[in-house]
């Protein structure tokens, strides 16, 4: 066992840490109240150019070939300083990913270096919709091939980055006769694509720089060529790349309960109440020595997850622990923290509450806890049966 | 960064949970039952694995292993036997490595090479009826007198108590000193005139794992047998129980493992509603939190160990390791009694004996509240 990172890793970290510091940390709470968005574009764009959007991307894709782990503590310390910033980073990389591990040659040319570069700010991944979310495998969009072209039709909500995404995985039913599951493909569709439209951007309780839409399928016609992967083995690939998502996610959760348990850490060794600072009471000290030890736990749970996959091994029960633990645990530190800076942490005067709303979707998307926790138990029964 | 055992670390695991299932899982529960403490079973044959020293260097009889190792072998101990887990925890964190951080030349080859070796065992005694938590409580005294020292007092709950060769002992040398200013420590041999055992501790759980009183009545040691300075003992116990977290960490993480392992075995074999009580989500629940709770405090435990080994700061990660273990192993082994229902209440199965021996790894090598004042101190230093 060695529970070092690194020199490349730990250059990684440094280069994320500096960049989050100094460019998002300032504009995070600006972007939060729906001020001029343009900072976080502007940021996506730099953040590509430093190779964040390719981590784990082959050289020849454009991207940075750095590996899991250097994704990950990427990540937190993006997700430090701005958690929207963080999860269209995740999102990002995990699309990258799905292309370079289920499209062809011409496929991962075609569209690998453009997220890598960020001539894309974005691309989409495309599987919920209002009647499938925990259970993807019940979608009805649907796929007809007619001619030479692949023509779709139906809606997927919740689509991050969908309004700025240059290309969207989608999947969608091409076999409705299948057994559940087993008729579902996969598809690359361009943004500009006639019968692609945008649909509503949600109002959500966080991470609002992070668009958060609909889109919809109407007769859109797409070559033949856009289909990735085998045909009716879609779910089977959604399923395979959302467990490299949750570490992303993961990744992202640590860094929004460290960014709040340490800044309620500050306070509370500045902050008097009684004659004494907050940090002198135990009362507080409990909240601090409970959260610090679960984010330490998140932590080596997320390194041993991208250690495993990186490796090449299986690695699904891994990341859904990680996912979990590291989700619940941030909620957690986020609600000690605001609790620490009492009234105050209610106001948007300190970013506090602003990392409690951001925390709080990660027991939610890509794997609600529950599916995590089914993930996880059905991984131990079918390995013990 | 490499999240896997190396090839010595998983031959012990694997070496020491053969020898855990076959020796020492039989007669687990009647020894909890009747109190027994076998030496011969709980500690000469671990001595003859090579366990007793394992983490120290060769010439002084140990295996050279790391702490990674060490926390493997309690584990795998522990998951069948808290007991036999504490009985090696205390005896080589709390008593041979004191005397290896802090002993003379002479001390380390007089005491630790015999501690090593496996042919006598360690206690340490440090907690008094007035000193838990507060070790600056210490009224145990011990005044110079020519070529010795004479000690007087009585310690409490000491694991290995009584049947311990050697004990590292406290004792105020400075009556004037506050707190825990004044403090030595002392290696105390058994049969030692004027030291003698008092009560044997009846107890909840870890009830193979003895127990006792020492009671020091103008008990003359050698002046030769201070360890460390003199008026240094409060950093001598300090240090010592830094290492000596990762020891019952592990143990709490052996207890938790074993208990899931009931659990889940039995979950697939129960039927309730005419299917396995496995294929209900509310017991899925349960396995998923246990298995990933256990898997955290696993690596907090091995980071600590890790960080032992590499000779970096990790009172902070063995806080952080006892106290999370600790509080998981009681979470698992109260939600396995849950899945056994009624049967887990009962002494047939071993998740019941499992639930008591997991509270005191809440409780000893500091409680779990005072873990949580060590981290806060390390986290707003």
């Amino acid at each position: 066992m060695n529970l070092d990172l690194n020199e490349e890793q730990k250059l990684i970290q440094q280069t994320a840490k500096e960049f989050a510091e100094a460019e998002l940390a300032p504009v995070a709470g600006q972007l939060d109240q729906a001020g001029d968005q343009q900072p976080f574009f502007d940021n996506l764009q730099k953040l590509a150019e430093l190779g964040f959007m390719g981590l784990n991307i082959r050289e020849e894709y454009g991207g940075a070939e750095t590996g899991v782990v250097a994704f990950s503590v990427a990540l937190t310390e993006i997700a430090r300083a701005c958690a929207s910033t963080a999860v269209t980073l995740s999102v990002n990389n995990m699309v990258c990913e799905v292309i370079q591990a289920v499209g062809n040659d011409e496929q991962c040319r075609q569209y690998i270096p453009k997220i890598c570069s960020g001539e894309y700010p974005a691309g989409a991944f495309a599987l919920t919709e209002t009647g499938a979310g925990s259970d993807p495998a019940g979608m009805t969009t649907s796929a007809v091939f007619d001619g030479d072209e692949w023509v779709l039709n139906g809606s997927k909500i919740f689509i991050t980055s969908a309004p700025y995404a240059g290309v969207f995985v989608v999947w969608a039913v091409t076999d409705k006769e299948a057994a559940k599951g087993k008729g579902i493909s996969c598809f690359l569709v361009e943004r500009e694509t006639p019968g692609l439209s945008i649909g509503k951007k949600e109002e959500k309780m966080g991470q609002h720089a992070s668009a958060t839409n609909e889109i919809v399928f109407t007769d859109c016609r797409i070559p033949q060529t856009a289909l990735m992967g085998k045909l009716n083995d879609g779910f089977r690939i959604a399923v395979g790349e959302l467990a490299g998502g949750r570490i992303g996610i993961g990744s992202l959760a640590l860094g929004v309960g460290l960014a709040a348990i340490e800044s309620a850490t500050g306070y509370a060794l500045e902050r008097k109440q009684f004659g004494k600072r907050l940090a002198d009471f135990q009362a507080t000290q409990w909240k601090l020595a409970d959260a610090f030890t679960e984010l330490e736990a998140a932590r080596l749970l997320l390194m041993n997850a991208a250690f495993q996959k990186e490796q090449g091994r299986s690695f699904a029960r891994a990341a859904s622990m990680a996912k979990l633990f590291a989700s619940e645990s941030a909620n957690q530190a986020c609600y000690e923290a605001l609790q620490i800076y009492g009234g105050y942490g209610y106001t948007s005067e300190f970013p506090v509450e602003r990392y409690a709303r951001d925390a709080r979707i990660t027991t939610i998307y890509e794997g609600t806890s529950e599916i995590q926790r089914l993930i996880i138990a059905r991984d131990i029964l079918h390995s013990f049966s | 960064m490499i999240f896997e055992l190396n090839e010595e670390q998983s031959l012990i695991r694997q070496t020491v949970r053969d020898f855990a299932e076959n020796e020492i899982k039989p007669s687990a529960a009647e020894r909890d039952e009747n109190e027994t403490f076998d030496r011969a079973l709980m500690y000469d044959k671990v001595g003859e694995l090579g366990l007793a020293g394992i983490v120290f260097p060769e010439e002084y009889g140990g295996a050279g292993a790391d702490y990674i190792s060490y926390a493997i072998a309690v584990e795998e101990l522990s998951r069948v036997c808290a007991s036999t887990g504490v009985t090696l925890s205390a005896h080589l964190s709390l008593c041979a490595n004191p005397i290896y951080l802090f002993g003379t030349e002479e001390q380390k080859k007089q005491f630790l090479t015999p501690l090593a070796e496996g042919t006598k065992l360690g206690a340490f005694a440090l907690t008094e009826t007035a000193a838990g938590s507060d070790a600056g409580g210490t009224r145990t005294t011990a005044v110079r007198d020519g070529d010795s020292w004479v000690l007087n007092g009585t310690k409490i709950f000491c694991t290995n108590g009584g049947e311990a060769e050697i004990n590292v002992v406290f004792a105020r040398t400075d009556k004037n000193a506050q707190k825990h200013h004044g403090i030595s420590a002392f290696i105390v041999e058994k049969d030692t005139p004027g030291f003698s055992f008092g009560k044997k501790e009846k107890k909840l759980g870890i009830r193979s794992s003895p127990t006792s009183e020492l009671i020091f009545d103008n008990c003359r040691i050698p002046a030769a047998n201070l360890l460390g300075e003199e008026g240094k003992g409060f950093k001598v116990a300090m240090k010592t129980l830094d290492g000596g977290r990762i020891g019952i960490a592990a143990q709490a993480l052996g207890i938790a493992q074993g208990a899931y392992e009931e659990a889940l075995n039995y979950a697939l074999e129960r039927k309730q509603f005419d299917q396995p009580i496995a294929s209900f989500q509310a017991v899925q629940f349960k396995l998923a939190d246990m298995a990933t709770e256990i898997e955290a405090a696993r690596l907090l435990v091995y980071q600590a160990a890790y960080k032992a080994s590499a000779g970096v700061p990790y009172g902070k990660e063995s806080a952080m390791a006892k106290m999370y273990a600790g509080d998981v192993a009681m979470k698992v082994t109260t939600e396995a009694v849950q899945v056994f229902g009624g049967y887990g209440y009962t002494r047939d199965f071993p998740v019941e004996r499992m639930m008591r021996d997991a509270k005191i790894t809440q409780i000893y090598e500091g409680t779990n509240e005072v873990q949580r004042i060590v981290i806060a101190a390390a986290i707003t230093r």
